[in-house]
């Protein structure tokens, strides 16, 4: 589960209000190499459909002016909640939008191998890609070795959310080792607070949350070697390594003492709505909380999201040294349905560096970032966007997709969320709660 | 080049416009219509066999229904003995198209090996037994309150404006009655915000009790959600029940009075024997009914299995999870427990007919 | 029919001068009022300013009568408020609706009059066969219609729907059809036959008019199911160019979060059109049901 799909869940009223409005760009020079490229699409219109529903949906609908402006195609945009499932049907009845922006890799690969629907993409956009991605995004929107969909946005999972307002008033730093932040978190238990907070509910993904737990530590106490191993099934899910790093998450969101800051038990943390699980820092009744960047758009409006402000995250820090500065992730993919070149001329421009900072300054309320090489960091508007942005870009950072979006849905979309909920939520031992996940896991 | 029959299919098959959809619609009452004017026409010619008038009169529907009904449900039924796996080459390895990627895949026989599943798996028996708690508990409750309603309404001078508001909730959709509900149980956690505004939880708080969230813990979230149907079923129960009392002789009861039966035992001794057919007609009508609710649970659950019930665990199981074969099986199963009662109203409906 | 209905007009009588009792009154009445809390309850939520119903400043319905304040914003928003707007769900539900009501009607016509009036053999087989596929789980056909739909090349057009419905609804049209014909006397028919009648004079000339109220309890029952229908929508109408009301409604309340506002007005646009049908034709609703026309 991932950042469009979940941040379209925490709408809130008027959190993406207003626009950067009127595109500039129509006669510049990705203009005419789009439509040297792609010749008579004017008037032709492309339909698109995500997750991505009001008012989250404006940034997105906004950034395509400029292309409708360029190509004289229309755009016609359709968000909605039951995306995932609802994709299937219209693809099982003939019936699929030109473009889908799909949340999980996983899901691709499921369509592309049961369907034969998705088209491949065409040349224009591999080149795009190679360009201004990453190889091992490319590798995400590649099946079978047949390269299908070009990454669209990004979000780092790998975020502490606290408050500089109340860790300045308190004087705690903010930790920068693990260490630093057991020590924080003793610290603020010796204060007599419960330091954490946290929340799963989430309707049919309830437990996400926790893979993204999961998935943060597989990577800081194994390492990303065993974390691929771990997503390819090259390890059983339940080998020891896994329920090593499940119980060292334990240590923080099984503990009493440290759970759940301003709202209950551990086991409450089972019934809490993620949207509210974090809320607390704002308010002051909780001082962490583990969340991606788009956790941003569920703080009330009027709180000060920035470094010397009511509320900011910073990186949840490696345990070790050994794997450099390990980075979980996730983001969205360009599928297509048709290679009609109006559509096609719609993914390239989709997969260029001009859409990305369009994106951006269409986001005036922040929550989005792109991996895309040629987005202009000065373009986001927000300081968090801005160091997920930094941190996507580090040299230093492995970067790792979400593990749960890589694994077959069977696993990644339902017996993992399944498993972490009655892990936290009963108490059952990490080893367990693994041995059922491994049961789940498809034979092939 | 103008396309002209490419266009023609454009606007038949895919209307965008407002006009688009309203003339497609009118084409296609007209186009039925027009069958059904021929058909008449044709077969409406004296010494015409008798069988090309029964053919034509009943080659439609026959067609329809066998198509439409009897052969996918033969269709599903074969499916759910079947499992899907990778096809795989002469190289031993998965066939991968290469230009689409899509991966080759092949139907086996499986037996009873859907079935096995869906009695082993403990989410399922989850879902047979949220099944059960449904097909159990409405009709009963359902008609209890219906009779109870009848019954007394049958005294009351209020009894044509009370009917109707009892019985307009068959009129909303189960979408909009599960927000209409939804709206009920909704609750707000008291730790973070003062006021309830779902009426449930405020009547929790004028109580002096806390709030609860109906819908989060098993199996009280599937008995709220029970409740629902409950309120939507009584007013059919209700109304049967009601026609049926006031069909009762006359003489009967005043037989029944004179011999000195009174209050309870007139309702037990007479009223019930004498409605006993209608009780049964909606208690398996309404059971039927709840046995294939789909809107309630799929719009109320948030998507929470433990909410599930076979008819909603069928889309779930095709579309969100991909196992065709075990969503053809949970059909089956659907339509397994309906055969009892299938045989009950043909058996009936023989009866009726050799009154007649 | 009419012997029964003067008996209970005659006992009703009776018994408001004998049994009404005010205490059976007031309890029909408190739960006539209970019954309805629920729907009044979001009714009256769907004219309250946003800021009352989500959000810090929320309150209940209930405060509505201590401390009135009305408002159409929701209404405003639901019905012209862009890419959230209802109108062209609302179309599509007309869309649907009008020829799956009136499609099953015209071909199950056909079929009961062959079944009542017309002997051959297999009739009563067929018949019963017909009756019982009344409660064959959509479910059952669902995905096999699916994919035939797709071999046509129907797919991604109303047609489906129609079809779908109509397939569905057939069972039950002919049964209360063919229920309501047998009940004509046969000497109307044979006198009709005498004077050199055929088929087609005796279907428009003779039972058409006295099938009117027929057709409109099996018309209501199939307009209600059609248009709350959700099952066969979100299958076979699954993009926003053909979805109707009930499809958007359910995604709308998908996730309840704080916003009541949009999925409590949605509600009552979806809800107006079957509940003005139902309140203007009850009458029939409640013969259809009585005459055993019951479908799931």
């Amino acid at each position: 589960m991932t950042s469009e799909a979940m941040t379209s869940e925490a709408m809130t009223d008027g959190s993406a209000a207003g626009s950067s409005g009127a595109p500039a760009a129509t006669d510049a020079a990705w203009c005419d190499t789009l439509k040297s490229q792609f010749a008579d699409i004017s008037g032709k219109s492309v339909s698109v459909y995500t997750s991505i529903v009001a008012p989250e949906d404006k940034p997105q609908i906004d950034s395509y002016k400029a292309f409708e402006a360029c190509t004289g195609v229309k755009v016609n945009y359709e968000g909605s909640k039951e995306f995932e499932t609802q994709l299937k049907v219209r693809v099982s009845s003939a019936n699929p939008p030109d473009i889908a922006f799909i949340p999980q890799p996983g899901l691709l690969k499921t369509l592309v191998e049961e369907t034969g629907a998705v088209k491949p993409a065409p040349k224009s956009v591999a080149d795009n890609v190679d360009k201004w991605f990453g190889k091992d995004w490319k590798s995400y929107g590649t099946v079978n070795d047949i390269f299908f969909a070009a990454p669209l946005g990004a979000n780092v999972k790998s975020f502490v959310w606290y408050s500089p307002k109340v860790f300045k008033e308190k004087g705690y730093t903010v930790p920068t080792t693990y260490k630093e932040l057991i020590a924080l978190s003793d610290k603020i238990v010796a204060d007599g607070k419960k330091p954490w907070c946290a929340g799963i509910e989430s309707g049919v993904a309830t437990g996400w949350t926790l893979t993204d737990w999961l998935e943060d530590y597989m990577l800081r106490v194994n390492g990303p070697d065993v974390y691929d191993q771990w997503i390819s099934h090259k390890i059983p899910f339940n080998d020891p390594k896994v329920v090593a790093a499940l119980e060292k998450v334990g240590e923080i969101v099984r503990n009493p003492a440290y759970m759940n800051a301003g709202i209950g038990d551990v086991a409450s943390i089972a019934a809490t709505k993620f949207q509210d699980g974090g809320l607390g820092v704002a308010t002051g009744t909780c001082f962490l909380h583990r969340q991606a960047s788009f956790y941003a758009a569920n703080f009330p409006a009027g709180t000060k999201i920035a470094e010397d402000g009511d509320v900011f995250a910073f990186y949840l820090p490696a345990i070790s040294e050994d794997f450099g500065k390990p980075v979980e992730g996730g983001g969205e993919f360009v599928a297509a349905f048709s290679d009609r070149p109006e559509v096609q001329a719609f993914q390239t421009y989709l997969s260029s560096d001009t859409w990305a900072n369009e994106k951006a300054k269409a986001t005036p309320g922040g929550g989005w970032v792109s991996a895309n090489k040629g987005l202009d960091v000065a373009n986001l508007t927000t300081p968090i966007d801005a160091l997920s942005a930094k941190i996507l870009q580090d040299p230093k950072t492995v970067f790792r997709f979400d593990a749960s979006d890589l694994m077959p849905s069977a696993v990644g979309s339902d017996s993992f969320f399944k498993g972490m909920t009655t892990w936290v939520r009963d108490n059952a031992s990490s080893q367990s709660v693994l041995d059922t996940i491994e049961a789940s896991w498809p034979a092939s | 080049m103008f396309d002209f029959s490419s266009s023609f299919w454009d606007w038949f098959l895919r209307p965008t416009t407002a006009v688009e959809k309203i003339s497609v619609m009118v084409v296609a009452i007209l186009l039925f219509a027009l069958i059904v004017g021929a058909i008449i026409v044709a077969v409406d010619r004296p010494k015409i066999p008798n069988w090309l008038v029964v053919g034509g009169f009943l080659g439609p529907v026959v067609l329809v229904i066998g198509g439409g009904l009897f052969y996918p449900a033969l269709r599903t039924l074969w499916v759910s003995f079947t499992a899907t796996r990778d096809a795989l080459g002469d190289n031993g390895k998965k066939i991968i198209n290469p230009s689409t990627g899509q991966v080759t895949k092949e139907d086996y026989f499986y037996g009873f090996g859907n079935y096995g599943k869906i009695f082993s798996d403990g989410a399922l028996q989850k879902v047979l037994l949220n099944t059960a708690m449904w097909v159990i508990l409405v009709p009963l409750i359902a008609t209890a309150i219906g009779l109870v309603y009848a019954v007394i309404i049958d005294r009351s001078r209020f009894e044509k404006f009370a009917k109707v508001l009892i019985f307009t909730p068959m009129a909303i959709s189960m979408v909009g009655a599960s927000i209409i509900w939804g709206f009920v149980y909704d609750f707000k956690d008291p730790s973070v915000v003062d006021n309830q505004i779902g009426l449930a939880n405020q009547v929790l708080v004028w109580l002096g009790l806390n709030p609860v969230d109906f819908l989060r813990y098993w199996p009280w979230n599937t008995f709220a959600l029970i409740v629902v149907m409950i309120w939507i079923q009584a007013g059919f129960a209700m109304t049967l029940l009601s026609a049926a009392i006031k069909g009762i002789p006359d003489d009967v009861i005043e037989a029944a009075k004179i011999d000195g039966a009174s209050g309870m035992r007139l309702f037990r001794s007479i009223t019930i024997p004498s409605i006993r057919p209608t009780l049964v007609v909606v208690i398996t009508t309404i059971a039927m009914t709840s046995l294939k609710s789909f809107d309630i649970v799929r719009t109320m659950s948030r998507s929470n299995e433990e909410m599930s019930v076979v008819a909603n665990e069928f889309y779930t199981q095709q579309f969100t999870r991909g196992q065709p074969a075990i969503a053809a099986a949970l059909a089956v199963l659907l339509f397994i427990i309906v055969i009892p009662i299938i045989v009950y109203n043909v058996r009936q409906m023989r009866i009726s007919e050799g009154m007649r | 029919m009419t012997r029964r209905a003067l008996k209970a007009s005659e006992r009703a009588s009776d018994a408001k001068t004998k049994l009404s009792s005010p205490w059976a009154s007031a309890v029909a009445i408190i739960l006539a009022i209970l019954w309805t809390l629920p729907t009044l309850g979001l009714f009256i939520t769907s004219f309250r300013k946003p800021a009352d119903i989500s959000g810090p400043t929320a309150t209940g319905w209930w405060t509505i009568f201590t401390n009135p304040s009305f408002s159409l914003d929701n209404y405003d928003k639901v019905l012209t408020g862009g890419a959230s707007s209802l109108g062209s769900f609302f179309l599509n539900s007309f869309v649907i609706t009008i020829p799956a009501v009136i499609i099953p009607i015209a071909l199950a016509l056909l079929a009961a009059y062959a079944f009542a009036w017309i002997p051959f053999k297999g009739r009563n087989f067929l018949f019963v066969a017909i009756f019982a596929l009344q409660v064959v789980p959509i479910q059952v056909t669902l995905i096999p219609l699916q994919s035939q739909y797709v071999a046509w090349g129907l797919a991604a057009s109303f047609w489906p729907v129609w079809l779908s419905h109509t397939i569905f609804g057939l069972p039950l049209a002919i049964f209360l059809l063919h229920n309501f014909m047998k009940e004509i006397p046969r000497e109307i028919i044979e006198a009709a036959r005498v004077d050199g009648a055929g088929h087609v004079k005796i279907f428009f000339r003779v039972l058409l008019p006295l099938l009117v109220p027929a057709i409109a309890s099996f018309g209501i029952f199939q307009f209600l199911w059609v248009w709350n229908d959700l099952l066969v929508a979100i299958v076979f109408a699954p993009s926003a160019n053909l979805a109707p009301l009930t499809a958007r409604l359910a995604e709308l309340s998908g996730t309840q979060g704080a916003n009541w506002q949009l999925p409590a007005a949605g509600a009552f646009v979806s809800m107006a059109v079957p509940l003005i049908v139902f309140l203007a034709l009850q009458r029939y609703f409640v013969r259809g049901l009585l005459a055993g026309g019951v479908k799931g």
